[in-house]
């Protein structure tokens, strides 16, 4: 049942072993980190220094995407600039999540890191005046029909995204972690009463050390589309190899998700980055967190079987026979997680159906437009 | 240096299980497929193109694959796949081909950032290259299949690639993708230029690929600087003209036509400036190609 280790976690783990690849390796190695967004990751854990030891062949799609990652980092930057602006007519403070936050904070996740879009927290009752602000300065609602917004609004844990009208970069507004329909509660007060304010901002905060590390696994392993899950347990393994140098950390870490109701995803983010990455986690964490976050043994199989394929690359070097079925009943249970089933069912078939009459993939024709 | 070429044989059996890797300029493509237009077209437009030295690596790993279920039977489509992932809709079977040529510029044109990519052709002579951006529809293809028929050496007829080390202008000759009235245009003007078959109700029309002249793809390894940016504009009737354009104004239009400008930040402006430093620019309009080949080798002929 144990799925083999895929040539990238092994480079990522020991970033040296870039020596020993042959030519046909690295081909292996630099397709599946294209495929898991984790390029740019594996070229800023190569030294410059040492480019003239690798193939002349592999430099490029090195620098390539190093390129590229520079980039997304210096508009995530100019991003939150722009957000702690639009809310200076609120009183309200910008919360920055997972991305956003290792970059503000300049966290080891940051190194390398692509990123889709800038998640914040608010408080429940900000959310109107946040979205009527940050309308004002630019962000709209955009591509949502009146079931979307119903999906959103009602079920979810956040608003619509908000696109940039002029910039394009999109804003998730959260106004909890979880979603209000799912099985777990986490309290967003109490995340909100742990915000760190972030040294050179005068309104930016992050969460607490302890619940990034909780809400990075929380995300992950309640997310249903996990062709970049590989990427996010590469930022868990960063924060919790960061963060353990904190005396007490490990303590802390399993204190406070047992008080936040997230031991389960705790456990598998301590179970798979260790598994996948070789992190180092203490026997006594790892005991801790099995104590009461472990599923049931029948599950807790089932769930290795499904885990230890989905976090792989979604590359055909990656998959055995069971990865295609694999990603589609984790797909399933995060929605089921996320909503009960008479809401689930319609909610799955009108997805299915808008997918299939509304292609949104770009015409291969129009290159310019892209 | 003898260089093994691309012939049917070697097509046939590559594209079972291995994939074909041949090397287009600077980039070594490997592709899979066996969709009989594509095999057929790689035989007749890439035939002079260098088999990769290597099939241990390849910048690209391109499938092109008839689409299963149903539909096969009454409206076949193909998938592009840039090694395993979808970027696009499927387009019809008939359109492989030239899916296959926007396929590669999409792929190369999000991921080669060790260039600066301007959507331009470029074309070279006495080692001076000559930049064409422009927007579709302003002929820029029809021009440059023109002047490679008449000794201009292609570099490519849909991106300028501007090597972010040392600003030199690197070569990617691939066939160059003629729409509608230009097909016949060019057919006319250079008869011995080799086509491929005409693809009818593309998002551009009625395509067709020229081949790229077999020196241009045999020298797909030799640089050039830039010396010129011309921006072409064809107008019904008018005389070839060719106007001074100011250099910022140029630096501005180039920007606006780079793919990965906003990738490349500050270097990117840095290399795009240095390019239009060195080069003169111009506007040009033009409705004769006979008139344009003299205006433009006035130009190489100038010191």
């Amino acid at each position: 049942m144990i799925a083999k280790p895929c040539l990238l976690t092994q480079v990522l783990v020991k970033p040296e072993r870039c020596l020993e690849l042959s030519l046909r390796e690295w081909d292996l190695v630099i397709r599946q980190a294209r495929r898991a967004l984790l390029l740019s990751r594996l070229a800023s854990s190569v030294n410059e220094s040492i480019h003239g030891l690798i193939p002349d062949l592999v430099v490029p799609h090195l620098l390539a995407s190093k390129c590229l990652a520079d980039k997304q980092l210096h508009i995530i930057k100019y991003e939150v600039d722009r957000i702690q602006e639009a809310f200076q007519s609120l009183d309200a403070p910008v919360v920055v999540l997972k991305g956003g936050a290792y970059v503000v904070s300049g966290l080891p996740p940051v190194h390398g890191r692509l990123f889709s879009d800038i998640d914040i927290l608010v408080h429940k009752k900000s959310l109107d005046r946040v979205e009527e602000v940050m309308s004002s300065h630019g962000w709209m609602v955009t591509h949502v029909d009146a079931y979307d917004e119903h999906y959103y609004r009602e079920w979810m844990h956040e608003l619509p995204p908000m696109k940039h009208v002029r910039r394009g970069v999109v804003v998730d507004i959260h106004h909890t972690i979880l979603p209000e329909t799912a099985c777990f509660h986490p309290d967003p007060k109490k995340l909100m009463a742990d915000i760190q304010l972030v040294s050179g901002y005068e309104n930016v905060y992050t969460l607490s050390d302890i619940d990034m590390v909780l809400h990075s696994a929380t995300h992950l392993f309640f997310e249903g589309e996990l062709e970049h899950g590989l990427r996010d347990l590469v930022d868990l393994d960063a924060l919790l190899r960061h963060f353990s140098k904190d005396e007490g950390f490990w303590d802390q870490l399993v204190e406070r998700a047992a008080e936040m109701d997230l031991m389960r995803p705790l456990y598998y983010a301590l179970r798979y980055t260790q598994q996948m990455l070789q992190t180092p986690v203490p026997d006594v964490a790892m005991k801790a967190s099995e104590a009461i976050g472990k599923p049931p043994a029948a599950l807790a199989w089932l769930m290795d079987a499904l885990f230890r394929r989905a976090l792989m690359p979604d590359h055909p070097s990656c998959d055995d026979a069971f990865t295609p079925l694999a990603r589609w009943v984790l797909y399933i249970r995060s929605h089921y997680l996320r909503m009960p089933f008479h809401l689930l069912i319609p909610h799955l078939v009108r997805k299915a159906i808008k997918k299939r009459f509304s292609p949104t993939q770009a015409d291969v024709s129009k290159l310019e437009e892209n | 240096m003898s260089l093994s070429r691309i012939s049917n044989l070697t097509i046939l059996n590559a594209c079972g299980d291995e994939g074909l890797y041949f090397s287009v300029g600077p980039f070594i493509v490997c592709l899979h497929t066996s969709i009989p237009s594509v095999i057929e077209g790689v035989a007749l437009l890439y035939g002079d193109y260098p088999i990769a030295e290597t099939s241990a690596f390849a910048d690209y790993h391109i499938t092109l694959q008839a689409t299963a279920g149903v539909r096969r039977w009454y409206r076949p489509q193909v998938n592009f796949l840039f090694d395993g992932y979808k970027p696009f809709k499927p387009l019809p079977l008939s359109q492989s081909m030239p899916s296959f040529e926007w396929g590669l510029n999409w792929c190369i044109a999000n991921n080669a950032h060790q260039y600066l990519i301007i959507h331009a052709a470029v074309v070279e002579k006495n080692g001076r290259a000559v930049i064409l951006p422009a927007p579709p529809g302003s002929g820029k293809s029809t021009l440059c299949a023109a002047l490679v028929n008449r000794g201009w050496r292609l570099f490519s007829d849909e991106l300028a690639l501007i090597s972010m080390k040392n600003g030199n202008l690197v070569p990617i000759p691939r066939p160059v993708n003629l729409k509608n009235d230009s097909i016949e245009i060019i057919k006319s003007f250079a008869p011995d230029a080799v086509f491929s078959q005409k693809v009818r109700d593309t998002n551009k029309g009625t395509v067709s690929l020229m081949k790229a002249p077999g020196e241009s793809a045999q020298r797909s390894t030799e640089v050039a600087r830039a010396a010129w940016v011309v921006f072409p504009s064809y107008l019904a009737g008018a005389d070839a003209t060719l106007t001074s354009k100011p250099k910022a104004q140029a630096c501005m239009a180039l920007a606006q036509n780079a793919f990965n400008y906003n990738v490349l930040g500050a270097q990117g402006f840095k290399v795009l400036s240095s390019v239009v430093d060195a080069s003169d620019c111009y506007e040009f309009g033009y409705s004769q190609l006979d008139e344009a080949i003299e205006v433009f080798d006035g130009l190489a002929a100038s010191v």
